[in-house]
């Protein structure tokens, strides 16, 4: 594996770009962008990545990209990678087929864009599909997502969520696809090492990235990374991989999950952001802290059963 | 329907189809299985799978997919295919704006059936017609060798134009029935349809462009005032590669209007589909009762072939709009509102009337065209006849 000095210094992302100052998930991009290379394809669906690019006739990202609608993210990349595989195999182009990924939010992943996802990894298309988890639909305003955390505020949800997220990475993984990761800006070095190690696999990939968003979550910008590390910490967020059914953990997750470390106070990692200010503040605060707690748990131990499993 | 040579099959429209397509060698092919146009899908998989189709079928799990495949592969350079109806085309409506709006060039064939709600399996046209202002180019195929010719003349248009275009003909009158056609030969389908060259793809050879960003208002105008303009202009290029494809297989079924003895009629039906080639033969029943009347069926519904059917329907005639759909809150059809439009002001003694018939696969014999044609002319102008 590379080590940080020796990542490329192509920027998929250019200064200039239309996002917030600091925004996880441009950080993401970046990391991927550099683990990628340059003959690759960007496919995107309506998010905060899309208005990064900024106005015609600029354009932020210096790859060739698609915007396409906000269901199709999945069967857009695997139409571009049949498209490109055909046409290297009658000749039109020399060279490696290029990687096709896709860019997209919880909304693009969770939601809208799921059926088509789920198709694309039934049939096993060649394409790597990134989901950049903020956790809101942050680009039209903070509203809830499938992957919002039970009783966090949002536009939509303004007492508090009162669902916990969906478990898509698992969901993904049970498509049988031959690779679904977890990672976070909180170490984009696993992130790097897990992109490259996707490239090589053919066949239906899935990244899920998880990205703290200041302006939903309600923190200060300069503790974006202190936030996404307290969230793998403290068992908010699980960084985990699944290659050819071999799951693996990683970082603070691997000594949680082997035990040798329990997870952080939880509480410490919600009140150090604004969405959870009602709950905290809640008479129910105790219960319901228990019951995130109690599926926090449950998600950990759920992959550790999936890990143990031979099927 | 005029062609019988050694070389003639009788075949399904939706084979006639699929052969067609076939010729055309797409890349990439992306349907949705619905009734009536599954047969032409499923013909095509298994040209794929039995590999005299050099092309990737991607079964995908709904229409919204199926044309977001297409549209996709569409900007990767590919040369692609997909075929629906009824609540298939009504669940790809976001991205049949899409392809129009990013002038990719892309096929798409429509199994007219009538739409939910209530559930009916039978012909209409609301299903495509409906689409009207999605900015794609639409033909209406009143047999199977134009639903065969038309696959081929959509791929020309759609290249040279670059804007989608749909090839639409009736559910099981003709999808499923057996008729006589004329395969193009494979030889004359490569001369008129050589692989398609892009000036521009998503592949990274042709640079790192971003397709369908946020666009200001200014050059997003332009955009949609270009797609306006050419897509009117585009009835020329339906024209001139019809007459191409005409002169090369000899089948003369390309044209914007098929007129039939409307010389010297005092009433002109007009239709779009089957029922277009029923109302010639209504046109000689009423000319045997003594009405002098002709036929004048639309082949090119989009663009609307105004100038052609002013320089076909001359003063003092009366036309009768027989519209296999509802423009709901008219009162009447949408080719009954489109053509008015296109007289008007045109035309001083042209009197237009028109009805709603056919809708939901409902039966219409050349005998009950007739009739219906009779009480339009009595009800809208009492005329002794
Ligand atoms: C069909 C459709 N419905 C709704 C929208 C409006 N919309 C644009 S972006 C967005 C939310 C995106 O959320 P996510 O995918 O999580 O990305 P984020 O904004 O968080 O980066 C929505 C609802 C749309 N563009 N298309
Ligand atoms: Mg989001």
């Amino acid at each position: 594996m590379a080590g940080i000095k020796e990542w490329s210094d192509y920027e998929l992302s250019l200064p200039g770009n239309a996002a917030c100052g600091g925004c996880p998930s441009t950080m993401a991009l970046r990391t991927v962008g550099k683990a990628l290379g340059e003959n690759a394809v960007m496919i995107m669906t309506p998010s905060c990545a899309v208005a990064s690019i900024g106005l015609l006739p600029k354009s932020a990202y210096d790859i060739p990209t698609l915007n396409i609608c906000f269901a199709g993210a999945g069967v857009s990349a695997s139409a571009v990678v049949n498209a490109f595989e055909i046409a290297h195999e009658k000749g039109r182009f020399e060279g490696e087929v290029p990687t096709v990924f896709n860019w997209t939010g919880d909304g693009g992943t969770y939601d809208i864009g799921l059926q088509s996802l789920s198709a694309a990894a039934e049939r096993n298309d060649n394409i790597l599909h990134f989901c950049y988890n903020n956790e809101a639909y942050s680009n039209t305003g903070i509203q809830r997502s499938g992957a919002t955390m039970q009783f966090a505020q949002t536009t939509t949800t303004p007492g508090g969520k009162p669902n916990p997220k969906k478990n898509l990475a698992q969901i993904m993984l049970e498509h049988r696809v031959p690779y679904v990761a977890t990672a976070s800006i909180a170490d984009l070095q696993d992130l790097y090492r897990k992109v490259e190690k996707a490239k090589a696999i053919q066949g239906f990939k899935y990244i899920e990235i998880h990205a703290p968003c200041f302006t939903a979550w309600k923190f200060a910008a300069a503790d974006t990374v202190e936030i996404a590390r307290l969230a793998v910490k403290s068992g908010a967020w699980l960084l985990w991989e699944a290659n050819e059914d071999v799951i693996t953990f990683q970082g603070a997750t691997k000594q949680i999950a082997e035990g040798k470390k329990e997870p952080e106070a939880l509480e410490e990692y919600l009140s150090a952001q604004g969405r959870f200010n009602k709950l905290l503040k809640s008479p129910d605060r105790e219960e319901n802290l228990a019951q995130l707690k109690a599926d926090l748990a449950r998600e950990l131990a759920l992959i550790k059963h999936r890990a143990a499993f031979k099927g | 329907m005029g062609i019988n040579t050694n070389r003639t099959k009788l075949d399904t429209g939706n084979n006639a189809c699929a052969e067609a397509v076939k010729l055309a060698a797409p890349d990439i092919i992306a349907a949705y299985p619905i009734t009536p146009q599954t047969s032409v899908s499923e013909k095509l998989a298994s040209y794929v799978d039995e590999g005299v189709l050099h092309a990737r079928y991607i079964p995908v799990e709904s229409e919204h997919s199926a044309i977001s495949a297409v549209a996709a592969a569409s900007a990767a350079g590919a040369r692609t295919f997909t075929a629906t109806s009824s609540q298939g085309i009504l669940y790809m409506n976001e991205i049949l704006h899409y392809t129009a709006g990013g002038r990719l060039p892309v096929v798409l064939v429509n199994v007219n059936r009538a739409i939910n709600a209530p559930w009916c399996l039978y012909v209409d046209h609301q299903d495509s017609a409906s689409q009207r202002d999605t900015g794609w180019l639409q033909l209406y195929a009143g047999d199977n060798q134009e639903i065969h010719d038309y696959v081929l003349l959509a791929y020309r248009t759609a290249e040279e134009a670059m804007i989608p275009t749909m090839v639409c003909y009736d559910g099981f009158l003709l999808s499923h029935s057996m008729l006589p056609y004329e395969p193009i030969e494979e030889e004359i389908a490569r001369k008129y349809l050589p692989d398609r060259d892009p000036d521009w793809c998503l592949h990274p050879a042709y640079g790192r462009k971003t397709f369908a960003q946020v666009t200001p208002a200014f050059e997003y105008s332009e955009f949609r005032k270009r797609l306006a303009q050419e897509s009117a202009l585009a009835l020329d290029v339906i024209k001139d590669r019809g007459a191409e494809l005409d002169a090369l297989t000899g089948h003369n079924v390309c044209s914007h209007v098929k007129p039939y003895r409307n010389e010297d009629a005092d009433y002109l039906i007009v239709s779009m589909g089957s029922m277009g080639v029923e109302a010639e033969m209504s046109a000689d029943i009423l000319r045997n009762q003594g009405i002098k009347a002709g036929s004048l069926r639309v082949r090119t519904f989009r663009p609307f072939p105004a100038e052609t059917f002013v320089e076909l329907i001359p003063e003092g005639t009366s036309v009768i709009v027989l519209d296999r759909n509802y423009a709901y809150g008219t009162g009447g059809g949408i080719i009954l509102q489109e053509l008015k439009e296109a007289l008007y002001g045109r035309k001083v003694s042209v009197r237009i009337a028109g009805t709603s018939i056919g809708v939901g696969g409902m039966e219409l014999p050349a005998q009950h065209m007739a009739d219906t044609v009779k009480d339009v002319i009595l009800s809208a102008w009492n005329d002794k006849i």
